[in-house]
């Protein structure tokens, strides 16, 4: 069973990380990078079928060289054999639908045709939810590759082996109120909804998990250290990433990154701030009469009680 | 019958017992699983903290796990004291000769840090055997087939049967009753221990106790600090904490209707204490345990069919005044258990491990200690009230006291309180635990003129300073009226009269033309000790794996 799944690189947008300006605009050179958090649901999802099935999962990403961290996060963070960054100037500034094309590239590039690839539910800053679809599709016409049916909103899921299908569990119309089962043959794609749970209902599965993480966990510390090492080393030389770029990919620079992107930003809203909780009142140190209003403020919470 | 997952042996908790069992299996290469409820093994063990390697025992911790002293444990304690109170009035005894005998090592631990670093070791030997450790999942109770214990069911898994199934998981154990071995009826079976971890300086605990690094102490305390409850107190030095703790019968609890978080106050605030706090006090963790009383439940025959019982489940906890023995013990007896499996395996009839194992604990004398026959012997009229009463009437007697008096000048009482025989006949009454110590005290003792102005935390700030994963409530009330369930409003240590933030509270309501005391329950603040399942009327079973109360500290 061999499993890949894509995942990006998104703005940390938890409070205490992420950065806006006065504007409202997100300071991206001072928020850092993180992986998608959804994506880690699709990579829970293939860890599961790894943990059950055997196999092999994959992790795959597009964008500059530095989301290499991205995908040493997800190896930490839930689990992957291998690595794969399709990184290039030319890929820079793709809208979902170029990017689903060199990603599917990619897809191809790779030795064997996987067997199921996960994406996750829409990513955090551009909440499309486009870029999986789309690379299911471009799969579609692809000669070279099989089909992949889509499967989305997936909470669950089981594959069968021995009768080569996957069974899922999906929400419908994204609600948690309404399950359907849909069953599929493979290969098949797979997008993991946010309420994805894996399940692990063997004590056999559960230790054979641990040692997954542990295995994980020790190989990317490998890989951290690899990328901090300043020395002469090429971030590739790690024998478990690859980097593809868009000559590898043997893809027309006129249809990937911003000349391939058909998509117009036709504007942008700045993040509206939240209303503020409390009303302050600014007391300086020697107003004394202010100070005594603050004093006596407090002093019921400074009982004790 | 489905064919469900199979292990050889299957030991169900990761504490010292089970740690003993599992790592003697796999040493012998048997496929073993091991599965705990807690987030992580010792994140729902609690001890007053003192382990004892004794000489005479087949299994310890140190041999089956090597470095486990210096890793896992803190101090070693190589001074023990009991403190004779009354009022101001103390009695010091060095109980070194007890202490001491058959003692290869003693070292006070916390069992958060020592139950999970034996957890580490265990998952990694089982491991290599096929099977492994795994925490987060709770095993809930006995799978059978044709009447015949074959396996067990689990909160998180399916079923999972074995050749063998080694219950260590402790003194509630779920699986001991579900074979009809144990029951939590009577509190006169029962202890229930209360504890505070304080912090202290590592150089700090060495002014102040007299050691150095590598050296700790252990000090008993008993008389009237604790308002006629039978029971004691105990402080105990590690790395870079004190624990502080009390224990008493809980029959004595709930017949006194007191409050076990005071009952340890009082020790905590005693003038006796200022020597070692001198005003300083920050509580780390309060937790708080039921300890079984070997000398009454200790099972002497804990098996059924492929179950065996080791450590707590099985009752083996010895507690006899001034020893308070049970994590080596559970040591042994783990270790027992899967040496018997092993025989039983070699003989082509695993079934006979219970009875091998059994056998065992007879002929290393673990039986012996637990249930000491001469406690059994003299019971019957050593803790009649007639008797007890007559004690009590010389005790006070001018006569007693020059009794008393002349006992220890000659240094008879010390030398009883070391000698393991007369403590095995220590009958559990208001005379042994509180009006002996307390005579002794105010006859010979030496006035403490220190003051204790520390200020140990109030019920709710203990509650809210522990770590929950609150679950479904685990705890059902069966009958709520105050006559069958009220004394859980004291007795249990996260409740008390009066406090609207704990388990177990008093409500009045209206009925037809009159009023009714009931007890409501609410779980959320629950420590899990198993109080309330002997008090009260309840259904009781534990949280799912990984839910319910963390300990830190342990």
């Amino acid at each position: 069973m061999r499993s890949v799944v894509l995942t990006k690189g998104v703005p940390d947008f938890r409070e205490g990380q992420v950065s806006f300006d006065e504007d409202g605009h997100l300071e991206r050179g001072k928020t850092p990078t993180v992986m998608n958090p959804n994506d880690k649901y699709a990579l829970r999802a293939a860890l599961q079928t790894k943990v059950r099935q055997g196999g092999q999962v994959s992790l795959m990403s597009m964008g500059p060289p530095g989301y290499a961290e991205i995908l040493q996060e997800g190896m930490e963070d839930v689990y992957a054999d291998d690595l794969y960054l399709l990184s290039d100037r030319e890929m820079g500034a793709a809208d979902t639908w170029a990017t689903a094309m060199t990603v599917s590239t990619g897809l191809e590039q790779m030795e064997e045709n996987p067997d199921l690839i996960f994406a996750g539910f829409k990513t955090a800053d551009g909440e499309t939810g486009h870029t999986g679809p789309q690379t299911e599709w471009c799969l579609h016409i692809n000669d070279e590759m099989p089909e992949y049916p889509l499967i989305t909103h997936v909470i669950a899921l089981d594959v069968d082996q021995d009768e080569g299908v996957v069974r899922t569990k999906r929400l419908v119309e994204g609600d948690i109120s309404e399950i359907e089962t849909v069953e599929t043959e493979l290969p098949a794609f797979i997008v993991a909804d946010p309420e994805f749970e894996p399940t692990y209902r063997k004590a056999e599965h559960r230790l054979r998990h641990k040692d997954f993480r542990e295995e994980t966990q020790q190989r990317a510390s490998e890989f951290a250290e690899h990328l901090a090492d300043d020395s002469e080393k090429e971030m590739t030389d790690w024998d478990r990433f690859t980097m593809w770029n868009q000559e590898d990919l043997n893809l027309d620079p006129d249809f990937i990154g911003l000349d391939g992107s058909p998509t117009i930003v036709s504007g942008v809203d700045p993040i509206p701030k939240a209303p503020s909780e409390r009303e302050a009142q600014l007391v300086e140190p020697d107003d004394t009469e202010g100070m005594e209003d603050v004093l006596e403020e407090i002093q019921p919470y400074a009982a004790g009680d | 019958m489905t064919k469900h997952e199979h292990y050889e042996a299957l030991v169900v908790g990761c504490g010292p017992g089970g740690a003993a069992a599992a790592a003697t299996l796999a040493n012998q290469g048997v496929e073993t699983l091991v599965l705990e409820r807690g987030t992580d093994a010792g994140s729902k063990n609690v001890s007053g903290g003192l382990l004892y390697g004794e000489k005479s025992a087949p299994y310890t911790l140190d041999t089956l796990f090597p470095n486990f002293r210096e890793e896992a444990a803190e101090r070693p304690v190589g001074e023990y004291y009991i403190h004779n109170v009354a009022g101001r009035q103390v009695k010091t005894f060095d109980l070194h000769d007890i202490h001491h005998r058959d003692t290869e090592w003693c070292d006070a631990v916390l069992r958060r840090k020592m139950d999970s670093w034996l957890a580490d070791r265990v998952h990694e030997m089982t491991r290599e055997t096929g099977g492994g450790l795994l925490t987060n999942v709770r095993v809930n109770g006995l799978l059978r087939d044709g009447g015949e214990i074959v396996g067990v069911t689990l909160d998180e898994l399916d079923p999972i049967t074995a050749d063998v199934i080694i219950a260590a998981d402790g003194v509630n154990s779920e699986l001991a009753r579900d074979a009809g071995l144990m029951d939590w009826e009577d509190p006169e079976d029962w202890f229930q221990g209360v504890k505070a971890v304080v912090e202290m300086d590592p150089e700090v605990i060495n002014e102040r106790f007299g050691i150095d690094d590598d050296e700790g102490v252990a000090h008993l305390f008993s008389g009237d600090l604790f308002d006629g409850v039978r029971g004691g107190g105990f402080l105990y030095t590690n790395d870079q904490t004190l624990s502080v703790g009390t224990v008493f019968h809980l029959d004595s609890i709930s017949e006194e209707q007191a409050e076990p978080h005071e009952l340890l106050d009082n020790l905590l605030t005693h003038p006796l204490l200022d020597q070692w706090f001198q005003g300083e006090y920050e509580e780390r963790e309060y937790a708080a345990k039921l300890v079984p009383d070997s000398k009454k439940v200790a099972h002497p025959s804990p098996h059924r069919g492929r179950l065996l019982l080791v450590g707590d489940a099985a009752g083996q906890m010895q507690a006899q005044g001034p020893i308070i023995k049970g994590m080596n013990h559970a040591v042994t007896a783990g270790g027992l258990a899967a040496e018997a499996f092993q025989e039983a395996k070699t003989r082509g009839d695993t079934n006979a491990a219970g009875e091998l194992y059994e056998r065992k604990l007879e002929e290393e004398g673990v039986l012996a200690k637990l249930r000491p026959k001469r406690y059994r012997a003299t019971r019957a009229v050593s803790e009649s009230s007639i008797v007890n009463k007559v004690g009590n009437a010389v005790l006070d007697s001018p006569v007693g006291s020059v009794g008393l008096k002349a006992a220890g000048k000659f240094g008879l009482l010390e030398k009883s309180f070391n000698s393991p025989f007369v403590l095995g006949m220590i009958p559990d009454t208001k005379m042994s635990y509180a009006v002996i110590p307390e005579r002794i005290g105010e006859v010979m003792g030496t006035r403490v003129t220190d003051d204790n102005t520390v200020e140990p935390p109030e019920l709710d700030d203990r509650i809210g300073d522990l770590t929950y994963d609150v679950d479904d409530p685990h705890i059902e009330l069966q009958d709520n009226s105050f006559e069958a369930s009220g004394t859980a409003v004291t007795a249990c240590p996260v409740s008390a009269e009066d406090f609207g933030g704990g388990c177990y509270r008093e409500e009045t309501i209206k009925t037809n033309g009159g009023q009714e005391k009931v007890v409501s329950l609410d779980t959320q603040p629950c420590v899990e000790c198993g109080t309330c399942a002997v008090v009260a009327d309840t259904h009781w079973e534990h949280p799912s794996g990984g839910k319910g109360v963390e300990y830190k500290q342990g």
